[in-house]
């Protein structure tokens, strides 16, 4: 148990590990999806898999932003900041991810003015300060990050602020579980749902996988035992023979969501026909896109966007490591031609990408294994 | 980035609807506080910031507990660098009191 002695209870997690461990059939092996980057990221730091019985198995499902994102939205964007008035922003998560030509960091060093921002509001603001430029925030993330970029759209049609516009990638995680669900090779017991989406969304919208396709699904925090907590909640129910939703993240997830959030993102965008996501094609009503009134702020409705389609490099396998079809190490290229420092894919770029998160936290400890008995 | 990070309300600022001061482990910025108008918060009150907007109001418990999870996620360094702006730290004022925007 690596890091039990770190969290402030370690009495307590012993104790819910003890509960998992007595409530496991041994005879049946269990999957649960985490659907949540940051979950994933949090399992493999904390070294929850040493904590869980070897039959409860943690699938790694499609929430990390960066890595659902095709690699042709990339250049799209890029292509835009070729444009000399353009400053071009955004999350410092999206700067090392690989387009067809380099990341955003590579053409910052051939001489595009990119620039990281913390926030869709520090955009406005570097746009408010350089009215001479035209600022252009790349924008990513589920229903935690869309209201933030809607706020922000509203904010500068308010002041009017025209040099300023979105290149909108937002995508929303329902379709994509469908997706996963639909998926003939996919078999999932039960969902650990996500935490802060759910801040914004609720916890309403998923009754459609217990009532429909007969899952549990538990909503989860972040911390250790948030997730051990949720991982129990879900046994009891799968050993009740029940499938219901249920929020373990009480303190932070109202059961119906955040209304001025879903009101903003209903105010300023719409669901697109249909988006591509990485590796799992198209879905559709997957994402949104930007309203017509706000036309005026939206890089596509103002600027030509070649509408890049480029596959990724055929011996990776991204989109079934984001299915959760294969574990990261399944991949051809895991762990030498794709690494954290020269990813091929990005999933092992962002820190809630499962690549990364697994190589970071289990294949460097092997290899320091290997390096000692060596 | 699905991370959040919380932060203790120093001022809500004058004549800007729906933004505030935030002070997270002594480093202040501006945040937006707007999606939490049915519940506003108040000086000393403490949120959860996502990408510079607060997502929800918690307690000074929940948020020292928030602390300490992303120092054991190995995160506070990227939280600390995340909450400065990357070098647009002076594109907002610090304090509202005093100093021009």
């Amino acid at each position: 148990m690596r890091f039990v002695d770190e969290f402030r209870d370690p009495a307590i997690i012993r104790k819910t590990a003890e509960e998992i461990q007595r409530l496991t059939d041994p005879a049946r092996h269990y999957r649960f999806m985490e659907v949540c980057g940051g979950h994933t990221h949090a399992i493999y730091r904390f070294g929850l898999k040493d904590i869980l019985p070897p039959n409860i198995e943690l699938v790694h499902g499609p929430g990390c932003p960066v890595c659902v994102l095709p690699m042709g939205r990339i250049d799209d964007g890029l292509s835009l900041a070729r444009d000399q008035d353009v400053i071009f922003t955004a999350f410092g998560d999206m700067m090392r991810v690989p387009g067809a030509h380099g990341s955003p960091l590579q053409h910052k060093s051939r001489g595009l003015d990119i620039r990281i921002v913390y926030s869709p509001a520090d955009a406005l603001r570097l746009a408010e300060r350089n009215p001479d430029k035209h600022v252009m925030f790349f924008a990513i993330g589920f229903e935690t990050t869309a209201p933030s970029t809607s706020l922000t759209l509203l904010r500068a049609r308010a002041k009017g602020i025209r040099n300023f516009s979105v290149f909108c990638n937002h995508v929303t995680i329902l379709p994509a579980i469908r997706a996963i669900l639909d998926s003939p090779d996919m078999r999932i017991d039960a969902f650990i749902g996500p935490g802060h989406v759910s801040t914004v969304i609720g916890c309403r919208p998923y009754e459609w996988i217990a009532r429909n396709e007969h899952k549990p699904i538990v909503i989860s925090g972040f911390e250790p035992l948030d997730m051990l907590e949720s991982i129990l909640m879900l046994l009891r129910q799968l050993n009740a023979g029940e499938a219901k939703v249920e929020n373990q993240y009480k303190r932070v997830v109202p059961w119906e969501g955040n209304r001025a959030a879903l009101k903003a993102m209903a105010e300023v965008f719409e669901l697109r026909p249909y988006f591509e996501w990485r590796g799992m094609g198209f879905i559709s009503q997957s994402a949104l896109r930007i309203r017509g009134a706000f036309a005026e702020w939206d890089a596509e409705q103002r600027f030509r966007v070649p509408g890049l389609r480029v596959t990724d490099p055929k011996a990776a396998q991204c989109g079934e490591v984001l299915k959760g079809v294969l574990k990261p190490v399944q991949c051809k290229l895991f762990g030498n031609e794709c690494t954290p420092e020269r990813p091929v894919g990005a999933l092992m770029v962002s820190s809630e990408g499962s690549c990364a998160a697994y190589y970071n936290f289990e294949h460097r400890k092997s290899l320091t294994k290997i390096a000692v008995s060596v | 980035m699905c991370l959040a990070i919380p932060a203790r309300i120093v001022e809500l600022v004058p004549g800007e609807q729906g933004r505030a001061v935030v002070d997270v482990v002594g480093v202040r910025r501006q945040i937006d506080v707007a999606l939490l108008q049915d519940d506003p918060p108040g000086e000393g009150d403490w949120v959860l910031v996502h990408v510079g907007f607060a997502m929800s109001k918690i307690s000074a418990e929940q948020a020292l507990d928030q602390l300490q999870t992303l120092a054991i996620l190995g995160e506070n360094e990227a939280v600390m660098q995340e909450v400065r702006g990357y070098g647009e730290e002076d594109a907002w004022p610090r304090a509202v009191t005093g100093e021009p925007s």
